[in-house]
């Protein structure tokens, strides 16, 4: 199983850093959606601690969107889901292996995205950077769990693009609503125990996610 | 001819529901004749949390049995689902303006319909937007899988997150607290309604045959 996985896996990665152009475009989408929301809100102090969570969990969503949607796009393009399928591939592991790429690639770019953020809006994150990745990896791969699944299923769909984030965004509201909370914690220095309640939620989403969309992929991809 | 009774005994259940909501149940102390909006806002929504059940069956089904009825019971009952949740969206707001000046609040249950709105919303958009009726129905019964399973984890998220940011809560109870007059009422408001959802879906489930049995006859014919 996990050498399958770990080929999907990758694939995409090689592909990926050969022409960057995903991950440029999620950055640069990334970066202005956080240059509009600057003019959006009063940036006080106080102000950006509060807004921050949700500020930056906007920015990678929307950042987030645009990889899983260039992601499945391409394999449609070039007819690889039928290649995989045919080598033999099992579809649980290919959901697996483009989980984990997609998940990756929104990582860097958040990654970027939060730099650009401590650096824009002048927020310290120093004292709970660690406690912060752990929340953004959480979030990210449970965004990225389903939203795999959602753009397998989107792009078999006429309006591919448009359909990917409103089958995508009520769905992922859990862990929207867990990451946003756990990272105002963080910032604003609430109680540990929110924080580590937030987790759990993320943690036992990942799980769900994962589960359903492991069993399921197999007939999203059949012809 | 069932049909036929079924549709006169809805007809009944109907009119005998709405002489007791706007005849027999008392007039509410505080908020006045506005408040019988609860027995129709609240009877929509169990009828759509049973409707979006129902999808997830049918999706099952679907995907365990490959029976185009299974798709059209699933798509049926997720049409019916978002009408009836479309009207406690807006039967809410109503009651809501006119009992506490305010037209939305994000309380969990609130939050949570909204969402649950949306999920669906997407799953008819999704329909509409797949023209080969298999790809369709298989991408349809998989939304509809984590469409449905996602509903309670979206409910308990959204509550955990109203402990820390504490919203006004509109309604108490809904028939915990009631008089056993408005409690008669408004179960027998429920009844009536679910029996409209099951006359609903039936008389989709046969338009739904028909238009099957047209297209197997346009393919034949091609």
């Amino acid at each position: 199983m996990l050498s399958q996985t770990w080929a999907i896996f990758r694939k995409d990665l090689r592909l990926e850093l050969r022409t960057k152009e995903v991950l440029l475009a999620m950055l640069v989408f990334g970066l202005l959606v956080l240059v509009i929301l600057n003019f959006a809100f009063e940036w006080t102090r106080e102000e950006t601690r509060r807004l921050a969570p949700g500020v930056l969990w906007i920015a990678f969503t929307f950042a987030g969107i645009l990889g899983l949607n260039r992601s499945f796009a391409l394999e449609k393009e070039n007819h690889g889901l039928e290649g995989m399928l045919l080598a033999p591939l099992e579809p649980g592991y290919i959901y697996l292996g483009k989980w984990l790429s997609s998940t990756v690639f929104m990582l860097i770019a958040e990654v970027f995205l939060l730099s650009a953020f401590v650096v824009l809006f002048d927020l310290n994150v120093q004292a709970v950077l660690i406690r912060l990745l752990l929340v953004i990896l959480l979030g990210t791969s449970g965004f990225c769990a389903v939203g795999t699944l959602l753009s397998a299923v989107s792009a078999n769909t006429k309006m591919r693009e448009v359909m990917l984030p409103i089958l995508v965004f009520p769905v992922v509201v859990p862990v929207l609503i867990a990451a946003v909370e756990s990272c105002a914690v963080l910032f604003e220095g609430g109680e540990m125990a929110e924080y580590y309640s937030g987790l759990r939620i993320l943690i036992g989403c990942n799980l769900i996610y994962v589960t359903v969309s492991y069993l399921t992929f197999g007939y999203v991809l059949e012809e | 001819m069932l049909q036929r009774v079924f549709a006169w005994a809805l007809f009944c259940a109907m009119a005998v529901a709405l002489a007791g909501v706007f005849l027999y149940a008392p007039r509410e102390r505080t908020m006045g004749d506005v408040q019988r909006i609860f027995y129709f806002h609240v009877s929509s929504a169990w009828v759509s949390f049973l409707a979006f059940f129902v999808v997830c069956v049918g999706s099952i089904g679907f995907l365990a049995t490959r029976q185009p009825r299974w798709d059209h019971r699933a798509a049926a009952s997720a049409e019916l689902g978002v009408l009836f949740c479309s009207l406690v969206l807006i039967t809410g707001p109503i009651w809501a303006k006119s009992s506490w000046d305010i037209w939305w609040t994000w309380d969990a249950r609130l939050t949570t319909t909204l969402v649950l709105w949306l999920i669906y919303v997407a799953y008819l958009m999704l329909r509409s937007l797949v023209a080969e009726p298999v790809k369709r129905a298989t991408l349809s019964a998989v939304v509809g899988i984590i469409g449905f399973v996602d509903v309670p984890i979206v409910y308990g998220a959204i509550r955990w997150w109203r402990t820390h940011h504490p919203a006004p809560v509109i309604l108490g109870g809904e028939a915990s607290g009631l008089e056993p007059r408005m409690r008669l009422v408004f179960f027998f408001c429920l009844a009536a309604f679910t029996l409209l959802y099951f006359f609903l879906l039936d008389r989709r489930l046969k338009l739904a045959h028909a238009q099957n049995e047209l297209d197997e006859l346009y393919r034949q014919a091609a």
